[in-house]
């Protein structure tokens, strides 16, 4: 890189600057980035990232494997909230194939999905407490994360990639153990965040370490295509869930949180309160799942949603619909088709290009990850370096969907 | 008002066992291959290698609910100078491996490995042309954990294995022509 | 803002605009590939269009057209009508040059990167267009339909490991 031009400002106490390399295995970094920082003193003036050190090949795998197979892949995207890429990839092929989905399906991809939003925002928040130096509420809020992992359990019987759910619905009922959790999580809960944001949201050093950090402008946010949290940290009420509904979201009451100045105290609050809305979320869903027929689970498309497997095993046609979907025989319509979800950390977005085969033809996924890492070097060049490592953590990069 | 303090009184504590020897009042004499290997054991100090799902159900295994420091490894140390146990949670791919190479290079004798998770131990399900199918390419392995990822549970059930190795290994055997053998295979010498 | 609306703007402004189609509710059209940041530009500019949100760039190998084997894809978003649009250019894939959108958007920057990385599309005017993902000695465009996807050293898979060999 090009770093002659870089002079050290007339005050500065320093002879030269100082080149200084954090990462790939840095502790301050969750996750694998490199970043070759130039220093004055303390103040960064500039950084190069690099990544890819855990490229995988995503849509090169994912043009290999049948539609079903690619809901795993998707689970290691944003392994923090693998539930909402397995549910908009499975949103991706109903919008493709134009699939009906019962009411009561939606409602419970809602509340999976809302979950799957508290767990992810509990990591990121609570780890932006242990790079300022509070490690207690970390500990705190893993053990309810870990509650939000056992209902995920119950449902799919995995916790943190979960493959939840079919194209189509889920691949078995909520059981009564299942929501006894969920409304154990939903009382117990409120408590626990409520301490949270005690412990952080007024305390001294947390204030200093995160007011004036790392901030981004609105327009330079947009220009920059952040979505999501950080989008919305910066000033701008976009959000898919409002934007383009999906799964029912516009019969649903709440509110976007804003920020201001983008800095990451900013980041911090938008998502904590992102959290109580998610929660309000979850409430309101609880109360319209009530009214619907509780048998229904999945939509009733043979074609695509694969038979229970104990149907398979003593039912004709079962077995025939499972031969049909795994062997790929079943006539997907060719198409070009855009889905985004709002992910934990903004628009994911699925392009997906059929050419009618049993594998996309194209599959690419727009990870917000990685489109506002390269922000990074903006986001924190003029501040120090200590600013530079909470502000990484307040962005939530995840190197899984960084790196695709 | 003052936090009550609570102390761990009613709860069990459990010694490791004492080693084979010959004891008498006020005495014990066994080897010395016993004793430190039971130190070793009981004191590893992991260093979390973590890239990706594998390294967040590491941090479930730290996290209060299933609590690593039981078994003697709660301190995690980031610089593999100062570590015995190097813990590689998550996909390792092309660009990576040269970098786990030269982590585990860095860390002193005696170091122990353990890949955690399918894609550390054979690429997973990332059969692709960036990915490193298994770290057992690059560096020697001692203990495979199993899973994608595997349960914390797991996690923990794969560092009682390593222990049993440790606690059982031979303070010659890292001299020995067999090891050297061993690293010769990876180009270390 | 309908996406009829959309057409008529934009065809009477750039007759040279074709392949329009609506698939899934999102306007679909094809700039040649000189043109790109030119009307790129243009829609992010127009009073009415404002189509000043970048959702995504990525590409496309279409190794049977013959002429015009990869097509760059972007995703454009008006966040005041909140309005989607795809824009697609097709290239050869023996001189991939369409113009970078980095002086635009500062995001285009990685998403061009990570383009080229895949698919060897050469951004004119990119800053920095090198390799992202991908180890810099890597000497193909791994996303091309004719490369493998498995890892070519890897031996367990041969077939001798299942008795066929």
């Amino acid at each position: 890189m090009n770093e002659h031009h870089l002079k050290l400002a007339e005050e500065s106490l320093e002879k030269e600057t100082t080149t200084i390399n954090v990462g790939p295995t840095h502790p301050a970094t969750h996750g694998v980035f490199q970043n070759i920082m130039e220093i004055d003193g303390e103040r960064v003036l500039s950084t190069v990232p690099t990544i890819g050190y855990i490229h995988r090949a995503f849509e090169k795998i994912a043009e290999r494997r049948p539609y079903y197979q690619i809901t795993p892949l998707t689970d290691r995207l944003n392994y923090c909230s693998a539930p909402i890429n397995n549910i908009g990839w499975h949103l991706t092929i109903e919008k493709l194939v134009g699939m009906e989905i019962p009411k009561r399906v939606q409602y419970l991809r809602v509340i999976i999905m809302e979950l799957a939003r508290i767990a992810d925002h509990l990591v990121c928040n609570s780890v932006i407490g242990v790079d300022t130096g509070a490690l207690t509420p970390f500990t705190y809020v893993f053990q309810w994360r870990e509650k939000i992992y056992e209902i995920y359990e119950e449902i799919c019987g995995s916790r943190l990639t979960t493959n939840i759910g079919r194209i189509g619905g889920f691949e078995r009922n909520f059981t009564e153990a299942a929501w006894q959790k969920l409304h154990a999580f939903i009382e117990g809960f409120p408590a626990m965040l409520k301490e949270f944001e005690d412990l952080l949201d007024r305390n001294r050093i947390f204030m200093d370490r995160c007011i004036g950090a790392g901030p981004i402008s609105a327009e330079r946010a947009l220009s920059y295509s952040f979505t999501g949290p950080n989008l919305r940290a910066s000033g701008v009420d976009y959000d898919v869930r409002v934007h383009s509904p999906y799964s029912s979201y516009d019969e649903f009451e709440f509110e976007i949180p804003v920020g201001t100045t983008g800095d990451v105290y900013d980041r911090y609050l938008v998502r904590n309160k992102e959290m109580w809305e998610s929660l309000g979320i979850i409430k309101q869903a609880l109360v319209k799942v009530k009214d619907l027929d509780p048998s229904v689970y999945h939509a009733e498309a043979p074609d695509f949603y694969l038979p229970e497997k104990a149907d398979v095993y003593s039912k004709m046609e079962a077995l025939i619909y499972h031969f049909k979907i795994i062997m790929g025989e079943t006539d997907l319509p060719a198409g070009e088709v855009y889905n985004a979800v709002e992910g934990a950390n903004g628009e994911l977005g699925y392009y997906l290009i059929s050419d009618g085969g049993r594998s996309p033809y194209r599959l690419h996924f727009r990870r917000p990850c990685f489109i506002y890492y390269q922000a990074f070097p903006e986001i924190v060049s003029g501040g120090l370096l200590s600013d530079a490592i909470v502000a990484l953590s307040s962005l939530n990069v995840i190197a899984g969907e960084l790196d695709a | 008002m003052a936090r009550p303090v609570q102390y761990n009184e009613n709860k069990k504590v459990t010694f490791a066992p004492i080693p084979d020897g010959y004891q008498g009042e006020g005495f014990m004499a066994t080897k010395f291959d016993k004793v430190i290997g039971l130190a070793r054991a009981n004191s590893l100090w992991p260093l979390p290698f973590a890239t990706s799902c594998c390294g967040i159900e590491f941090m479930a295994t730290m996290g209060a609910n299933y609590d690593l420091a039981r078994f003697g490894s709660e301190r995690m140390g980031f610089t593999p100078r100062q570590c015995d146990m190097l813990l590689v949670a998550g996909t390792i791919a092309k660009k990576m491996a040269p970098i786990l190479r030269q982590v585990y290079l860095q860390m002193a004798e005696p170091r122990w490995v353990i890949a955690i998770g399918a894609c550390a131990s054979s690429g997973g399900i990332f059969d692709s042309y960036s990915v490193l199918q298994g770290i057992d390419q690059v560096i020697p392995v001692d203990v495979y954990v199993p899973g994608c990822p595997p349960r914390p549970e797991g996690i923990l059930d794969g560092i009682l294995k390593l222990q049993e190795i440790v606690k059982n290994e031979s303070l010659r055997r890292r001299h020995s022509d067999q090891y050297k053998g061993l690293l010769n295979e990876y180009g270390i010498q | 803002m309908t996406n009829q609306e959309i057409k008529q703007l934009l065809s009477e402004r750039f007759p040279e605009l074709s392949e329009w189609e609506e698939s899934y509710g999102m306007l679909t059209f094809r700039v040649p590939p000189d043109r790109n940041l030119e009307i790129a530009n243009a829609i992010f500019h127009d009073e009415q269009l404002q189509f000043r949100f970048l959702t995504d760039i990525t590409a496309v190998h279409y190794p049977d057209r013959v002429g015009e084997e990869l097509c760059v894809v972007y995703h454009f978003h008006n966040l005041v009508d909140n309005v989607r649009i795809r824009m697609k250019t097709y290239v050869p894939v023996s001189q991939p040059d369409v113009f970078s959108l980095a002086p635009l958007f500062a995001g285009a920057n990685w998403m061009e990167r990570e383009t080229y990385d895949f698919y060897g599309v050469n951004f004119i005017g990119h800053p920095n267009l090198t390799r992202i993902l991908n180890v810099d000695e890597m000497d193909y465009f791994p996303m091309r339909k004719e490369y493998p996807m498995e890892d070519p050293t890897r031996r367990d898979k041969d077939d001798e490991m299942f008795g066929r060999g």
